[in-house]
């Protein structure tokens, strides 16, 4: 297969139209712009609707409209972006429409700046808008899973009727590695549930969100529940890069995941015993393997670029069953690998262990 | 083994260019690469730089901050990367836009008077080539071959008729490092 180099951004763009996605609604926001750039010259090559529209907030009602027509349809957006988003991927999460949002985030809050950040860790994994809601969401760490895991959330988004989101940062969008680019998706299958007109069924299908009457809105709870369940014992993905022999395992996604892999990479050679567990999946998140790790007496450090986001979920993992340290860096700042690897260094000789 | 390189200078240099090259030329070469360019506000008129890794194993950190060798075209950009590259590392920099010399021990150190010989090939553009070929006749880090094949995939094909150009600018900068 040929390995051709591609920023993330347009890795990514690639990699959903490959997936069959032929309609992409965004708006224009820094550092993400690379992706409806890419849009807006290869939709019409193969079919497909580019449309810049007038807001965020229309963009992700229209990725509703399309998806509840059935379409493979996205939006991608940076962090304040995403915020406007967040009414419409509410309704689509209770309307159960899959689509994919991609959030290629930046510093917050507010307006905030251009600089990677993983601040928007919680607002991705524990809904982010109003209502009793989950996305699936993918936390690409290479070129190749821009690729890969966009092809994913389509699959994923369709299997679950569910909205997915791909959080991504400026250093995974700006990057260039070498990808391998899948063949493109024959045509989709026509979905039963999609309101593309009645076709002569007497009942029309209906998408909506509404639960007004009676029990609807605790019978339609009651339905997500069990799917977020179901998403929560199937689709787990982590890399658990040398836990099994390790004292120590550093918990780190997307960019930061890149920092850590390095500074791994220099502890070993001293003969340290440091391993690497990357949530591939935020959420589902892969409590189980940490809950396993802890009980083999593993030690946790979470690594990344909030005051402490995924921290939590590593604690809640954990459950008192071993201890968690923390290091993070504010919105702006990317650890440096010498930075990452003294931490280790002093946290190993804390616990008389170098 | 691993090489880390920061390419520096003013926009329009082809410094980010170069840098792509190496990464290209790594991926021809069947290693890990990574390439990624400075990013902000900076970015409009001023000093760019891009961080390029190239791997026998798979690339961590795409962001370099202590480099095996600096490519440096203009002054701020050696002033601002001179330090910071490892003991034993290269330093190769444009000697024709560059009236200091970098006040630094413990590693090899190149002027590359990159203008001034691409103006003799008759296009002042080809110096970030002049300095690459000088940097890869040090380290090594990519054959020129690679180069060539390189260009082929980072230049648009309408530029394609100055690769032989490039070519020769890269060959006057290999020969300057044998010496």
């Amino acid at each position: 297969m040929e390995r051709v180099m591609m920023k993330g951004n347009e890795a990514l763009a690639e990699g959903a139209i490959r997936a069959g996605c032929r309609f992409f609604f965004g708006y224009p926001i820094t550092p993400q712009n690379e992706v409806p750039e890419y849009m807006a010259r290869r939709m019409p090559e193969v079919n497909g609707v580019f449309l810049q529209a007038e807001s965020e907030v229309s963009a992700i009602n229209m990725v509703y409209g399309a998806g509840g027509a059935g379409a493979r349809a996205m939006t991608s957006s940076s962090s304040p972006g995403i915020s406007l988003k967040q009414e419409g991927i509410s309704y689509i999460a209770g309307a159960e429409v899959p689509c994919v949002i991609v959030n290629v985030s930046r510093g917050g809050p507010g307006l905030g700046g251009l600089t990677p950040s993983q601040s928007d860790y919680f607002q991705a994994t524990k809904g982010g808008g109003h209502g009793d809601y989950h996305l699936i969401v993918f936390a690409p760490g290479t070129g190749q899973e821009m690729v890969d895991l966009i092809g994913l959330a389509f699959d994923k988004a369709e299997e679950y009727r569910n909205p997915t989101m791909i959080l991504s940062d400026a250093i995974m969008g700006q990057m260039m590695e070498p990808v391998v680019l899948p063949e493109m998706r024959p045509e989709l299958k026509e979905k039963s549930w999609a309101t593309t007109g009645k076709k002569g069924r007497v009942k029309p299908n209906v998408i909506n969100s509404l639960g007004i009457l009676d029990k609807d809105l605790e019978l339609m709870n009651i339905k997500l529940q069990e799917k977020y369940a179901r998403i929560e014992a199937n689709e787990v993905r982590y890399e658990a890069d040398g836990t099994d022999d390790a004292d120590l395992i550093v918990v780190a996604y997307g960019t930061t995941s890149r920092v850590v892999r390095s500074a791994l990479s220099m502890l070993r050679e001293e003969g340290k015993k440091v391993g690497l567990l990357r949530p591939i999946t935020l959420w589902p998140f892969p409590k189980k393997i940490l809950g396993d790790l802890a009980a083999k007496n593993k030690r946790f450090l979470v690594v990344e670029m909030s005051s402490g986001q995924l921290v939590e979920d590593v604690i809640l993992a954990v459950n008192d069953r071993s201890k968690v340290d923390f290091y993070g860096k504010l919105n702006g700042t990317i650890p440096t690998v010498r930075e990452v690897y003294e931490e280790i260094t002093s946290l190993l000789q804390k616990e008389g262990r170098a | 083994m691993t090489h880390e390189i920061i390419c520096a200078g003013f926009g329009g240099q082809g410094v980010m260019l170069i840098g792509q090259i190496i990464a290209y030329g790594g991926m021809i070469e069947g290693k890990s690469v990574s390439w990624f360019p400075s990013y902000g506000p900076e970015m409009r008129g001023g000093t760019a730089n891009c961080s390029v890794v190239v791997s026998e194993k798979q690339v961590g950190s795409p962001i370099v901050s202590e480099p095996d060798g600096i490519i440096a075209m203009n002054r701020p950009s050696l002033e601002k990367f001179t330090m910071a590259v490892k003991p034993g590392g290269t330093i190769v920099y444009n000697s024709s836009l560059i009236e200091i010399t970098p006040d630094r021990s413990g590693v090899k150190i190149l002027p590359v008077p990159a203008n001034d010989i691409a103006a003799e090939l008759g296009n002042d553009k080809v110096a970030n080539m002049v300095a690459l070929g000088a940097y890869l006749g040090l380290t090594k880090v990519i054959s020129p071959t690679s180069v060539e094949a390189a260009l082929k995939k980072v230049l648009p094909s309408r530029r394609h008729k100055l690769i032989p150009l490039n070519i020769q600018a890269l060959q006057k900068g290999l020969e300057l490092a044998k010496n």
